[in-house]
């Protein structure tokens, strides 16, 4: 098993996400994680899937989502060419005596303090999967309360976009007679 | 009048969606009226448009797909919301599976109510996702013109297959104009029907190269009306043809090149003609696995070339050596240019031990069945008498079971679209519904529904539609009184015991009382020496349907067989009777 990042622009219609979902249950193949969300194009919305298969049924998958009439494109993301981002909010035991030192693992890790109560700290990390995974590795000690993980995001590196396309329509055939 | 596709109109959702239907070229909708689709009635008992009145919405939609497979064009069919909708989901999934166009317009609950689990309310777009090409759910009347051109566009090109249009009785019931769209805006959908020069140039090698090559020919073929450039590729090349399930009548059963149909229940040389080629030559077929039995096993020496419209066709089950994504007409006719261009140049294929072989054994093993001892009558028998005595200008649908891989083998095509039958799905009481709609499309054709007793009795009361309508089919009903197919793996795998495949239909119903109480006429036989008169008989009559009940002997099996998941090596062409390959002749 392998695991593969795709970017999956979709026309932002009605029923899009259980779409995709569908097919996936369908054809049986495992998704790691999801996100949606709009991107510069307000008629386009962009997912992006991280799938856990081998290697053919991966040409499977895109094709399978290809042949979904609201998925304009989709392009594997390599690790190495593309920025990988997830988002973390978790919520961490710390009363006076605690602080500084979780205080200490927020610094080291770039995270942020997002709320702050008598006994507990609530932080934001953003990193790839790995980052969140050392972080939660060094912060679990001190008590973990609450946790919350957005899906993972990813862009290309370099100038290009994959959003650049036509968008041409086709005329409407006239129906033949007889 | 306005003129259709005039702009700005004001009329009701419920006018706008009759004349974007007249627009798109519908001239027969097989439906149901109710609740929700109730609006659009109306402007539709003005329509030029034939609206047939069926008894059950399964019946609309298999109706529709009968249509559409004889007449090559759009079917549609419509149903009310819940219930209606609901009804439509089996032959939408039938038609999903064996690539038909089909439009299928639903009513739905008002967009107020929608969620509320209100009466008769389905999610009938969520239901049909998975077995449709695609659906809509229209709340917004402006929408509804832009909807239904966009639907009749899906259904119809690239890899055809069913679209659901689900309107909200709201938008049916607002006032909206109508406008009939010049352009459609679908950006993720490019279907590709051109072939790429470099993969065909890549197949040409490929062919000429091989020494055992076949044309392995898919409902592909017939969809994308490319049985003419068929038959010039194969009669330049030599090369031996198996027709699938899908495929029969696309290439001549006359022909001597034509091997058959190949499969679970295939020809001897069929089967051999796949299992021992070295390269097979896929046509708008998709390696499904009542072709190639046991994966593992199919085909071990043969290279691929696959040719489909559907680019996740190629390479889904069988590793491919030369994909080719495009419409089979235009891969066909770019794959003879560019073998005439070799042929010119004094290079061609060389076939002749191959074709030798394979005439062999097409002579050692052909199609035969037993005459029963009892003095029974033999299914078989009779439907090589209404082959014969109907002709292969006639159409023929089928249900499933049996009496389908009877008829495929033994009425003889010679033409494409005049074999009508569920094959991806397996739909058992196809062949009634299935058999109006191709007569509604080609009115002048003898329609014959061969059906087995078990297939009749889930969808016969479209003969009363028949009767009123004025739609004079005839249905050949093969009564073995059994699940037939069923009962042969009883008989073959469990021993005999034969849990609940035991129908008594030579009992109950009398099919010649029901026929009649259907306005229809019933006959009945139940021995070889009527058969030709039964058959002429119900030939006579094209004013009102005619049922045939043909009795027949409840013993007979489907031969030869690929036993499920086994090898396509250990075909029986009779009960425990495998071919010999003279393999040297190779």
């Amino acid at each position: 098993m392998s695991v593969h990042t795709l970017s999956v622009l979709v026309e932002n219609k009605p029923g899009v996400l259980a779409r995709i979902a569908g097919l996936f249950s369908r054809r049986g193949f495992n998704i790691d994680s999801l996100a949606v969300g709009p991107t510069e194009h307000p008629e386009i919305s962009r997912m992006t899937i991280v799938v856990n298969v081998e290697e053919s049924p991966l040409e499977q998958v895109t094709k399978q989502l290809n042949k979904l009439i609201e998925v304009i494109k989709i392009v594997e993301l390599e690790e190495r060419e593309a920025i990988e981002r997830e988002l973390l909010l978790v919520k961490v035991r710390a009363d006076v005596d605690t602080r500084s030192q979780v205080l200490d693992v927020v610094q080291l890790f770039k995270a942020r303090v997002v709320d702050v109560a008598t006994d507990a700290i609530t932080l934001e990390v953003t990193g790839n999967s790995d980052k969140l995974t050392d972080f939660l590795k060094v912060i679990e000690p001190f008590g973990i309360r609450e946790l919350v993980q957005s899906g993972l995001v990813a862009i290309g590196r370099g100038g290009r976009s994959i959003t650049e396309r036509t968008l041409r329509p086709v005329p409407v055939p006239v129906p033949q007679a007889g | 009048m306005t003129e259709q596709g005039a702009t700005g109109t004001q009329v009701t959702g419920a006018q706008s969606l009759i004349k974007s239907l007249e627009s798109a070229g519908a001239e027969n909708i097989f439906g149901i009226p109710g609740g929700a689709i109730l609006p659009a009635y109306d402007p539709l008992y003005d329509s030029k448009i034939r609206h047939i009145l069926v008894r059950h919405e399964q019946g609309a939609g298999h109706a529709a797909q009968g249509y559409a497979a004889a007449t090559g064009k759009v079917g549609v069919c419509m149903a009310t919301s819940g219930p209606g909708a609901t009804n439509l989901v089996t032959p939408l999934a039938d038609a999903h599976m064996d690539s038909v166009p089909l439009v299928a317009v639903t009513g739905q609950v008002g967009a107020s109510m929608i969620g509320t689990d209100a009466f008769q309310e389905a999610d009938i777009r969520g239901i049909t996702m998975p077995i449709t090409k695609h659906n809509f759910l229209v709340t917004d009347p402006a929408e509804i013109p832009r909807t239904i051109a966009e639907a009749f566009y899906l259904a119809s090109t690239g890899r055809p297959g069913p679209v659901l249009v689900d309107v909200a009785k709201s938008a049916l019931q607002a006032m909206t104009t109508f406008t009939w769209p010049t352009e459609i805006n679908l950006p993720g959908y490019r279907p590709v029907t051109r072939p790429h020069v470099k993969q065909i140039r890549e197949a040409t090698r490929l062919i000429l190269e091989s020494r055992r090559p076949v044309l392995y020919v898919g409902g592909g073929v017939i969809r994308a009306r490319a049985s003419r450039e068929l038959r010039v590729l194969a009669e330049m090349t030599g090369i031996p043809v198996v027709t699938t399930l899908m495929a029969r009548g696309a290439f001549p059963d006359s022909h001597a090149q034509h091997l058959g149909m190949p499969g679970m229940h295939g020809t001897v040389a069929a089967v051999a003609g796949l299992q021992k080629s070295d390269l097979i030559i896929s046509l708008g077929a998709r390696f499904d696995d009542r072709v190639t039995g046991n994966l593992d096993s199919f085909a071990p020496g043969a290279k691929v070339i696959h040719a489909d419209i559907d680019p996740a066709e190629i390479g889904k089950n069988r590793i491919v050596d030369v994909p080719i994504v495009g419409d089979c007409r235009e891969v066909i006719a770019d794959l003879i240019v560019a073998l005439q261009a070799e042929q010119d140049a004094g290079t061609a294929g060389d076939y002749e031990g191959w074709v030798k072989f394979l005439s062999g054994v097409k002579q050692r093993y052909p199609l035969g069945y037993d005459t029963p001892e009892d003095g029974g009558l033999a299914p078989q028998y009779v439907l090589e008498r209404l082959g014969a005595i109907a002709g292969p200008e006639s159409v023929y649908c089928a249900g499933v079971g049996q009496h389908q891989m009877w008829a495929t083998h033994y009425v003889g095509f010679e033409h494409p679209n005049t074999w009508i039958n569920s094959g991806g799905l397996g739909t058992m009481g196809f062949a009634v519904p299935a058999a109006m709609g191709a007569k509604v499309g080609r009115p002048d054709a003898t329609v014959w529904a061969i059906d087995g007793d078990g297939c009749f009795q889930m969808t016969n009361q479209e003969l009363a539609t028949c009767t009123i309508e004025g739609i004079p089919i005839k249905v050949a009903i093969i009564n073995n009184e059994s699940l037939g197919m069923v009962r042969q793996w009883q008989t073959l795998f469990y021993g005999g015991r034969y849990s609940n495949t035991d129908l008594q239909s030579k009992r109950v119903p009398d099919f010649v009382k029901l026929a009649d109480a259907y306005g229809a006429v019933g006959l009945a036989c139940e021995s070889a020496a009527d058969v030709d008169a039964t058959i002429n008989k119900a030939m006579e009559i094209d004013d009102v349907p005619v049922v045939v009940d043909f009795r027949v002997h409840r013993d007979a099996m489907v031969w030869p067989m690929v036993a499920a998941g086994t090898s396509n090596d250990d075909i029986k062409y009779a009960r425990d009777l495998a071919p010999e390959f003279e393999e040297d002749d190779l």
